[in-house]
């Protein structure tokens, strides 16, 4: 028990000095995973023998005296989004069942260059399309903090894994809010980088200009350590940013914003926000004032806009990048008898092999790029992006970083918005903005809403490239709040 | 249940057609250009749902933006490029690894030739 319950900083330190071996942390989180994975169904894939086999390597590599990175032989969960050539991948998609990829995602191949190992892959979304796992094909995840509750999506078997100790770090990919949105219904860390500072490459395509990896952790310390393990130039992604990474580690032990001028964003809060989620995003803000930061109310007028020009801008990606799956190069293939047509066997492929959400976006998408459309709705939406990023470059001229809640409400019941998209859609209203104009954004927890004793989460933005700020900054409201609660909040979680 | 369900669906369409954002004739069109073979029933429940989703999108309309540039992107960019040099790749049968049906190193597909317009 003591194992799993440990950071992955610490877990590193315990290893390095030869108090336990990287075979010994597997073990204790694979026990773990047995133990609990049949309520909280994090992941989609776990395979104990190539887990060990990799946690070996490290101890091997340990004991012929290679020099290892900081979180080698740490586990982590792996997002069912990146390819990976010893386990399957499959997007949570039928289309893909049992698809065994002949490659590594950049951002796999560094975790294993890290010593990183991997104890499986996560259940999400289906494609990444959703926020609450519920359209995955292989059914939901459970939040560790209320079974009958989502954990988020897409990214939401990550983050039902961190919260439930099967793994102390987890990958995820946050296209609209993919990752802060898990974290914070999770009382987790969750970061999305600054678009192109980690690489796209082998990670499956949603929306190609909105897609980044990020990593989802209990500490911000840990999820600093990851970011760094995963992130940088990659000469496969031409969308890579050919800059050093920015210091997230270093910001995430700085933890100090004595002097740093924070914005809270007018627009997000009130009507559609629950009290509980308002009263602890104010407390946070009175904890960053208490610590010398220079609170000022900013507006970001086209706030409003991100929801409806993102429901645009994404399925119109996703229609194009979802045409790769046409059952002939790999996955799915169905009703080719040997009378149908390729087209015929397409169309039966795909019909059968998507979930009802991703059908939905791939025909919004053709909607909007269809022509007599395209400029009202992915024309005027693209328009809008720039306003958004304008907003941003003002705002950021003003104050050094952006605070809001993170999503408008607690977990929400398995279920309830699960036939409703337009309800679904709204839990991303707060994290679409910063997936729009590329820039940093952190979850971290501020504490339980009184309503439902669930988790709340502070979204903390900073400018293009200026990850190392959200670090800072979530990195001083997680001590000062810590202090006030006597340790994590995933403490006051109940025992599964 | 599944009558109940189509009769559901087609209401609503039929409320889409006297003047929602789209028709179940629309939605039908969208299907075949995104190489859907969807049933009826989906049809209509999917003019339902993209006619709540496109109603509400279209608030986008509000915002002036006429002399805007559009973003494509969130960065900046520039072409990127490489130098042309041969680069080991996926051997045939790693590439082929995935293949619902595969035939002498080749992808085995159905008839793409004849079919109708």
């Amino acid at each position: 028990m003591t194992i799993i319950k440990k950071t992955a900083a610490e877990l590193a330190a315990l290893i390095a000095s030869g108090e336990a071996s990287a075979v010994e942390v597997a073990q204790a989180h694979l026990d773990r995973i047995a133990a609990v994975e049949g309520s909280v169904k994090a992941f989609v894939h776990v395979e104990p023998e190539t887990t060990l086999a990799q946690a070996r390597a490290v101890d091997d590599r340990r004991a012929a005296g290679e020099t290892l990175g900081p979180l080698a032989g740490v586990p982590i969960a792996h997002k069912d989004v990146f390819t990976t050539s010893d386990m399957p991948t499959t997007c949570s998609s039928k289309i893909l069942e049992g698809w065994r990829p002949p490659y590594d995602a950049t951002v796999t191949r560094r975790l294993r260059e890290a010593g990183l190992v991997i104890l499986g892959k996560t259940n999400m979304d289906e494609f990444a399309m959703g926020s609450s796992t519920e359209n995955s094909a292989y059914g939901p995840s459970h939040n560790p903090w209320d079974l009958g509750k989502i954990p988020g999506g897409s990214s939401g078997g990550s983050s039902a894994a961190v919260a439930a100790y099967e793994a102390p770090l987890a990958t995820g990919t946050d296209t609209g809010g993919s990752i802060r949105q898990p974290a914070a219904v999770t009382g987790l860390v969750g970061m999305k980088p600054t678009y192109g500072g980690s690489s796209r490459y082998g990670l499956i395509a949603f929306a190609s200009s909105l897609d980044t990896p990020g990593p989802l952790a209990r500490t911000v310390l840990d999820a600093a350590l990851l970011h760094e393990a995963f992130s940088g130039h990659d000469p496969m992604d031409s969308t890579s940013i050919d800059q050093q990474v920015p210091p997230v580690v270093e910001a995430a032990r700085r933890a100090d914003v004595a002097g740093l001028r924070v914005g809270v964003v007018k627009e997000f809060g009130g009507e559609g926000y629950q009290p509980g989620v308002l009263a602890r995003f104010h407390e946070a803000v009175e904890v960053l004032e208490s610590l010398g930061a220079k609170v000022v109310e900013v507006s970001c007028p086209h706030f409003t806009y991100a929801l409806p020009a993102y429901y645009l801008i994404a399925p119109s990606e996703c229609s194009s990048n979802l045409a790769r799956f046409d059952g002939m190069r790999y996955g799915l293939r169905v009703g080719d008898d040997g009378t149908r047509s390729a087209e015929e066997v397409m169309a039966l492929t795909r019909a059968e092999g998507f979930g009802d959400e991703v059908k939905r976006r791939i025909m919004l998408g053709t909607y909007a790029l269809s022509s007599g459309y395209y400029d009202a709705y992915y024309g005027k939406a693209q328009q809008v992006r720039t306003l958004i990023t304008r907003d941003f470059d003002a705002a950021f001229e003003q104050v050094d970083v952006l605070v809001s809640p993170t999503t408008p409400t607690t977990a929400f019941p398995i279920g309830e918005r699960a036939d409703d998209p337009m309800a679904m859609y709204l839990a991303d209203l707060c994290t679409i903005p910063s997936n729009l104009a590329g820039n940093a954004a952190i979850s971290v927890p501020c504490g339980l809403a009184d309503e439902d004793s669930l988790p709340v989460g502070l979204q903390i933005m900073a400018p293009v490239l200026a990850d190392e700020r959200v670090y800072r900054v979530g990195a001083a409201v997680e001590r000062a709040l810590q202090d006030r609660w006597g340790g994590p909040l995933l403490a006051k979680a109940p025992q599964l | 249940m599944l009558n109940e369900h189509a009769a559901h669906g087609t209401a609503a369409a039929g409320q889409a057609r006297g003047g929602g954002a789209i028709t179940r004739e629309e939605v039908a069109h969208l299907a075949r250009l995104s190489r859907l073979a969807l049933r009826e029933d989906e049809l209509d429940h999917l003019a339902t749902q993209l006619d709540d989703i496109i109603s509400a999108v279209a608030r986008i309309q509000e915002v002036a933006a006429e002399d805007i540039p559009p973003t494509s992107h969130a960065l900046p960019l520039t072409n990127v490029f490489r130098t042309d040099e041969v680069r080991p790749s996926l051997a045939p049968d790693q590439a082929l690894s995935g293949a619902p049906a595969a035939e002498e190193q080749r992808f085995r597909v159905p008839r793409i030739l004849d079919e109708e317009a």
